[in-house]
């Protein structure tokens, strides 16, 4: 069973975000990168299910500058076997469809039953490159994967995924693209032997020029903003339950109006 | 020629209000330009929702029927949508970033060979330019973007954006759907929709949402709020409770949840992290009850009730109850 993992590497949740001071972006100094928890399900997925027919390949796919072969490494110590790592300035921040051709580029330089992309990168917040992905290569998608049975012939997948108030179990042929939601597992920490092992495990480096692709926006970025700052409104406090109910209930009806 | 398409997404057979609220959008935008706004559905019983798209400001609207769009599946929806564009070239197009709008909107996007600007708070137009405005990082900050393709494709997030009325003819065209079936989709095997009609937390206009104070799987006092409110709230959760089984994924609110935006958001038994609020910090109204004073949520909350929940909670519902029933 092989998988190919899009994995991008993200600012920490715990990350204070500042827009840079001629608002082209956000302050990057500073900043801890994480995988994107999204893709940190996808690799979880890609390692039981090749522990599972006990055969097959787990391999990452990156599009980042040089801090990303830290995620790849972390990836490769949960058990991935190898990774590629597309390192180019003009992909760097590149929006979801570029994104997306670039990652069909390099997937179709190698062998796969199933991509796993997150449902969404918790930075930029698209919730795109994984669709796209799926068609460019012309294959199925399925998104908001929680549950995932790959048939013992690999051709095709079971798949749960979310929707509106509720479930919906999808049949799918193989290839396809799925994009990992929370609840499809619970991933792994990487083992101490793990992250020895990992250091020797190969990155493929790749340039767009190697993939044979030049990135063309589609979208362009202006003007980013901090939201408005929230602050503490009133506090009922040392009031009786019921007498603090009340008085909530009637601010807000009278005051904010939302009730 | 419609300067703006907008997409009528078709839930349990009903039109969504997040429909309205684009079609009052595109309105508002094509007058801004000098044209048409068109919407399109999609659909077996597509036709019906004319009226309703037209109340909101709909010029024309084109439905499209096939034995391959009678339930939703990615594929074929994409395919109708992105057929429809090329038909009758509209320079924007606007969906909904509801759980299919994520779903279908990429991908439409992707056989046109652009991008959608997704998840959009606010429109403008510059220079004859679509700018949508789109929060990042979980809203954390946000940006401007335009499209540099064309069309110009954005969605937006539900429950923003206003639905006024604005009444205009509304004439059906009906558009021959041509499948290209020799595409691989998926089949539906099994559709379960657990929650009889009860609003996605994306959409709710009010949510109640419990955290690790909550104490357990017991969440009957804040469902009991949520059904006094009545059809349009919702019960969320932190991830504190989702992470110790208490509620399902699907109800977690926050950077790696949900992002909602309801005009009014009850926290209880949450502290505030910087992960919750990343998810809730543009509700229009924040409420907290904790009983810890010092708990970060107060710094964001509206309004702030310090004290147990389990003792305020239940007073509320029950003048909530004697308000909402006068
Ligand atoms: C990568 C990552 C992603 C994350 N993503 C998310 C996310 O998407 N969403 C999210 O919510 N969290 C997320 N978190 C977790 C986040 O950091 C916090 O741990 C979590 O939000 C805490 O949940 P809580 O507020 O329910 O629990 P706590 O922080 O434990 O707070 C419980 C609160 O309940 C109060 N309380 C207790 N009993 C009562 C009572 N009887 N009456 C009134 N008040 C009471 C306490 O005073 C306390 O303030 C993420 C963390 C990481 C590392
Ligand atoms: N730079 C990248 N490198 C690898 N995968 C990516 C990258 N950007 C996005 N993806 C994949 O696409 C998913 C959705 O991203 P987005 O559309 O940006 O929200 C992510 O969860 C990844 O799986």
């Amino acid at each position: 069973m092989k998988s190919l993992v899009c994995m991008k590497q993200v600012p920490d949740t715990e990350t204070q975000i500042k827009v840079n001071s001629q608002g082209t972006g956000i302050v990057t100094e500073g900043i801890k990168y994480i995988i994107n928890p999204y893709d940190e399900f996808s690799v979880e997925e890609a390692l039981r299910l090749k522990e599972k027919f006990k055969q097959g390949e787990v391999v990452i796919l990156t599009i980042g500058p040089d801090r990303c072969t830290e995620s790849i490494r972390t990836a490769l110590a949960m058990g991935a076997d190898k990774g590629i790592h597309i390192n180019d300035e003009s992909l760097n921040s590149a929006d979801p469809f570029v994104v997306a051709q670039a990652l069909a580029a390099a997937a179709s330089q190698v062998d796969y039953n199933v991509i796993f992309c997150g449902h969404r990168a918790i930075d930029d917040d698209f919730a795109e490159a994984g669709a796209m992905l799926a068609e460019l290569l012309q294959i199925p998608q399925v998104t908001l994967v929680t549950k995932v049975e790959v048939s013992d012939d690999k051709t095709k997948a079971i798949v749960e995924r979310d929707v509106e108030g509720g479930k919906e179990t999808v049949e799918v042929s193989l290839p396809c693209v799925l994009t990992s939601q929370k609840g499809l597992n619970e991933p792994r920490y990487a083992s101490l032997p793990g992250i020895m092992k990992a250091k020797k495990k190969p990155i493929d480096k790749k340039t767009a020029a190697d993939l044979g692709i030049t990135a063309e926006a589609r979208l362009e970025s202006r003007e980013y903003s901090m939201p408005p700052e929230r602050k503490a409104g009133k506090k009922l406090e040392g009031m009786e339950p019921p007498d603090a109910a009340k008085e909530l209930v009637r601010l807000l009806r009278n005051e904010a109006k939302v009730i | 020629m419609s300067k703006v398409l907008i997409y009528g997404e078709i839930r349990a057979g009903k039109l969504k209000k997040t429909a309205f609220e684009l079609a009052s959008e595109a309105r508002r935008l094509a007058d801004g330009l000098g044209g048409d706004v068109a919407a399109v559905v999609l659909g077996p019983q597509a036709e019906q929702f004319a009226p309703d798209l037209a109340r909101f400001g709909a010029d024309t609207v084109y439905v499209v029927e096939g034995p391959q769009l009678d339930a939703y599946n990615t594929e074929y929806f994409a395919q109708a949508l992105a057929q429809v564009i090329r038909e009758k070239q509209p320079e924007i197009v606007l969906l909904s970033h509801t759980m299919q709008g994520k779903d279908l909107a990429p991908r439409t996007a992707a056989k046109l060979g652009i991008a959608s600007i997704a998840d959009c708070v606010s429109f403008e137009i510059d220079g004859g330019k679509l700018v949508g405005k789109r929060p990042m990082y979980a809203g954390k900050c946000s940006a401007e973007w335009v499209c540099k393709g064309s069309p110009q494709m954005a969605s937006a997030r539900p429950n923003v954006l206003e639905a006024v009325e604005n009444p205009k003819a509304g004439k059906v065209e009906k558009i021959a759907f041509s499948p290209d079936t020799g595409r691989s989709t998926y089949t539906t095997r099994e559709l379960s929709l657990d929650t009889s009609g009860k609003v996605d937390l994306t959409e709710a206009e009010i949510i109640v949402s419990g955290g690790r104070g909550m104490g357990g799987t017991d969440y009957s006092l804040l469902e009991e709020m949520a059904s006094i409110f009545g059809a349009n709230a919702a019960v969320g959760a932190s991830r504190a409770a989702v992470d110790a089984g208490w509620r399902p994924h699907s109800d977690q609110v926050g950077q790696t949840g949900k992002t909602v935006c309801p005009n009014l958001y009850v926290a209880c038994g949450i502290s505030g992290s910087i992960q919750h609020l990343a998810g809730m910090g543009s509700s229009k109204v924040i409420v907290a009850i904790n009983k810890d004073p010092e708990a970060p949520i107060f710094t964001k909350a509206d309004y702030g009730v310090v004290g147990d929940l389990f003792k305020v909670v239940p007073e509320m519902n029950k003048e909530l109850r004697a308000l909402l029933a006068e």
